[in-house]
C-alpha cells in the first residue's frame, strides 16, 4: 500500500490530472444535484409564502368560493373545481381520440408515408405555443362554436352542465382547446407503447383466427395499457397546469356555476390574472392556490412514473 | 366452398370496417387543429408583416389608428431565451454528464432522474410563481423587480429537465468501446468525456437542446409576472434589469385588448413565433432522419 502511494506521487502529471478529474466529477455532481435543489426550492418557497393564508383559512380555503380582496376573504373552490372539471372532461374526450389516432398510425390501413405525415402533424401540434392556440381560440374557435352552444343550450338546457345562457367565453371552450393541446401527448405516448407490443402477439392472435380489431381490443391494447395509462396521467398533469390558452378562453369568473356554458376559472388562470397586481394577503392566498396546483400535478406525475415502472411491458 | 371467400356481411367484418373507419376519423380530427391553426396564422398574421413591424415600438392600446411594431418584443424574446439557455445548458449538460458517465445507477442517480421527470411535470406557471417569490418580490437583483433576467431564470427552470434528459440519453447511446479505447491509451475521465463522448453525442444533444429552446421561446406563463412587458426599445445592458417585453406576452396582452390594431399585432407576433418554432422543429426532424440513415450505412 505504502509503496503504491509513493509510486503515484512520483507520477506528477497523473496527480494534477487526478485533481482536475475530481474537480470535473464534483462539478457535474453539483450540477445534477441542482435539479433536486430547484425542485425542493420550488416546493418550500411556495409553501412558506402560502403559510399566512394557510394558517388563516386552513383547509376551508379549498371548499369556500368567496374571493374578495376588498373584504380580505379568500377561498379557491371555484378555481379548484374549474381545474379538475376542465382537465378531467378534456381528458375524457382526448383518450378515445388520441388512442384511435395512435392505432391509425401503428396499424397498416394506409401506406406508411401517410401515417408518418399524420404522426408528425400531431407532433408538430405540440410545438405550437399555447398562447398562440389561445389567440386562435379567441378569434376563430369562439365565433365558430357560438351557434352550436346556443343550440346546445336550447335543446339540452335541462342538463345542469348546459343550463346557462351561452355568452362569449366559457369553460366548454377551455375544454375544447385543452383537447387540442392534450391530443399530441396522448397520441405520441400511446403510439410508442403500441409499437412496443411484440409482433409475435399479433401473429399468434391472427393465427387462431381473430380479426384485426378483435386482436387490437383483446391483445394489443391490453398489452400496451400501462404505457397508455402513464401517457394519460402525464396529459392530466399538463391539463391541470396549462395556463395561457385556458386563461384566454375560459372567461375568468370567480362566480361558481355548474354549467359549462358559463365563464369559469382555473387555478392557473387565477394566478395569471391576479398575480401581477395582487398585494397583502391576496398574494399569500394566491401562493396557497399555487401550492394546491403544484401538489395536484406532483401527485399525478409521481403516480404516472410509478405506473410506468410497475407495469412496464414484461415481454 | 363459400366460407373461403371474404364475406362482407359477416358481423366480424362489418365490425372491423366500423372500427377502422372510426380510427381514420380520429386521425382526421387529430390533424385538423394543426391545419386550421397554421392556416389562420399564415393568413391573418402574414397579412400584417411589414418592414416597420420589425423596427418600431408598439404603441400603447387606445390609439386605434396605428399599432406600431414589435421590435422590443422580438428582441426581448431573443434576450430572455438567451439568458435561459446560458443558465440551463451548462447546468443541464453537466448534470446529464454526471448521470450518464459517473453515476452507477445508485439511489442518488435514480433520485435525480426521478426529480428531472417531476420537474418536467411542474406547471410552467409555478416556475413563474417561484421566481416571483425568489427574485421579483425580494428585489434581490440590484433592487430591480420585474426584469428580463428574472424571466430568463424562470424559463431556464423549464428548459433544465429537457437539457438533462437529452444529454443523459444522448451519452448513453455512445458505445462503451469508445470510452475503453480512450481510457486505454491513458486519457483521464474528463478528457474522455470532453474529447470523445460529448463530441460523439453532440448531434443528438444539440437537437434536443434546440427543440427545448424553441419550446421555451413560446412559453408565456412564466413570463407574465417575472419579465412583465415593455413598450420600449431594448438599448443597453442595463435594460436586462427592467421590465422586458416578449413575443409571447405581447400576444397574450394584445389578444385581450378590445382594439383591432393591437389584435392585428398579436397575429403578426404569432406568425413570427409559429413560423420560427415550426421551422426549427421540422429541420431538426429532417436532421434526425438524415443522421439515422447515415448511421445505418
Amino acid at each position: 500500500m505504502e509503496e503504491k502511494l509513493t509510486l503515484f506521487k512520483n507520477r506528477k502529471r497523473f496527480g494534477i490530472e487526478k485533481n482536475i478529474d475530481l474537480i470535473f466529477k464534483n462539478t457535474t455532481l453539483a450540477l445534477s444535484s441542482l435539479v433536486a435543489i430547484v425542485l425542493f426550492g420550488i416546493i418550500l418557497v411556495v409553501f412558506f409564502q402560502s403559510f399566512e393564508s394557510f394558517s388563516r383559512y386552513g383547509l376551508n380555503f379549498l371548499v369556500t368560493s368567496e374571493w374578495n380582496p376588498v373584504k380580505d376573504e379568500y377561498g379557491a373552490f371555484t378555481a379548484i373545481y374549474g381545474t379538475l372539471v376542465t382537465s378531467l372532461l378534456s381528458l375524457l374526450i382526448t383518450i378515445p381520440l388520441g388512442v384511435g389516432t395512435a392505432i391509425f398510425i401503428t396499424e397498416d390501413f394506409v401506406p406508411k408515408f401517410v401515417r408518418e405525415i399524420v404522426g408528425s402533424f400531431v407532433e408538430l401540434l405540440a410545438a405550437i405555443p399555447s398562447v398562440v392556440l389561445g389567440l386562435w381560440a379567441i378569434f376563430v374557435m369562439e365565433p365558430f362554436f357560438r351557434e352550436f352552444f346556443v343550440f346546445l343550450h336550447k335543446f339540452f338546457g335541462w342538463i345542469t352542465l348546459f343550463s346557462s345562457e351561452p355568452a362569449g367565453r366559457n369553460s366548454l371552450l377551455a375544454i375544447i382547446i385543452l383537447v387540442v393541446m392534450l391530443l399530441p401527448i396522448v397520441t405520441s405516448i400511446a403510439r410508442d407503447s403500441l409499437n412496443q407490443v411484440p409482433k409475435k402477439l399479433r401473429n399468434a392472435s391472427y393465427g387462431i383466427g381473430a380479426s384485426r380489431w378483435k386482436t387490437i381490443f383483446s391483445v394489443i391494447l391490453p398489452a400496451a395499457l400501462s404505457g397508455i395509462m402513464a401517457g394519460v396521467l402525464l396529459a392530466l398533469g399538463r391539463a391541470m397546469g396549462e395556463t395561457m390558452a385556458v386563461t384566454m378562453i375560459i372567461g375568468n369568473s370567480n362566480v361558481f356555476s355548474w354549467s359549462l356554458l358559463s365563464p369559469g376559472y382555473t387555478i392557473s388562470s387565477m394566478l395569471a390574472n391576479q398575480f401581477g397586481e395582487a398585494d397583502g394577503s391576496q398574494v399569500s392566498s394566491l401562493f396557497y392556490a399555487a401550492f394546491v396546483l403544484m401538489i395536484l400535478s406532483l401527485v399525478v406525475n409521481i403516480f404516472a412514473q410509478w405506473l410506468v415502472k410497475k407495469f412496464s411491458l414484461k415481454y | 366452398m363459400n366460407s373461403l371467400y371474404y364475406q362482407k356481411k359477416l358481423s366480424r367484418n362489418v365490425g372491423d370496417k366500423f372500427f377502422t373507419s372510426l380510427s381514420v376519423f380520429c386521425a382526421l380530427i387529430a390533424i385538423l387543429p394543426l391545419i386550421f391553426v397554421v392556416t389562420y396564422i399564415l393568413i391573418k398574421g402574414g397579412a400584417q408583416i411589414t418592414p416597420e413591424l420589425f423596427t418600431l415600438e408598439p404603441n400603447p392600446p387606445g390609439d386605434d389608428l396605428d399599432a406600431g411594431g414589435i421590435n422590443p418584443a422580438l428582441i426581448g424574446t431573443l434576450v430572455i431565451t438567451t439568458i435561459a439557455s446560458i443558465i440551463a445548458i451548462p447546468v443541464g449538460v453537466g448534470g446529464g454528464i454526471y448521470l450518464a458517465e459517473y453515476s452507477k445507477g445508485g439511489p442518488f442517480s435514480k433520485f435525480i432522474r426521478f426529480g428531472v421527470n417531476v420537474l418536467a411535470g411542474v406547471p410552467s406557471i409555478i416556475a413563474g410563481v417561484f421566481i416571483y417569490a425568489l427574485i421579483v418580490s425580494t428585489k434581490i437583483l440590484f433592487g430591480s423587480m420585474y426584469s428580463g433576467f428574472a424571466g430568463g431564470m424562470a424559463l431556464s427552470i423549464l428548459m433544465l429537465p429537457t437539457v438533462i434528459k437529452t444529454t443523459d440519453e444522448g451519452l448513453k447511446l455512445v458505445p462503451n468501446e469508445l470510452r475503453y479505447a480512450s481510457l486505454g491509451i491513458g486519457a483521464s475521465m474528463y478528457t474522455t468525456i470532453l474529447k470523445i463522448t460529448l463530441p460523439t453525442a453532440f448531434r443528438s444533444i444539440a437537437t434536443g437542446v434546440v427543440l427545448g429552446i424553441a419550446r421555451a421561446a413560446g412559453e408565456t406563463a412564466p413570463l407574465i409576472f417575472t419579465a412583465l412587458f415593455s413598450y420600449y426599445y431594448i438599448v443597453g445592458f442595463e435594460d436586462l434589469f427592467y421590465e422586458m417585453g416578449s413575443l409571447a406576452v405581447l400576444i397574450y396582452n394584445f389578444a385581450l385588448e378590445p382594439y383591432d390594431a393591437q389584435n392585428k399585432l398579436a397575429w403578426a407576433a404569432s406568425f413570427i413565433l409559429v413560423i420560427s418554432i415550426l421551422t426549427v422543429n421540422i429541420f431538426s426532424r429532417i436532421f434526425a432522419v438524415f443522421t439515422e440513415k447515415t448511421k445505418r450505412v
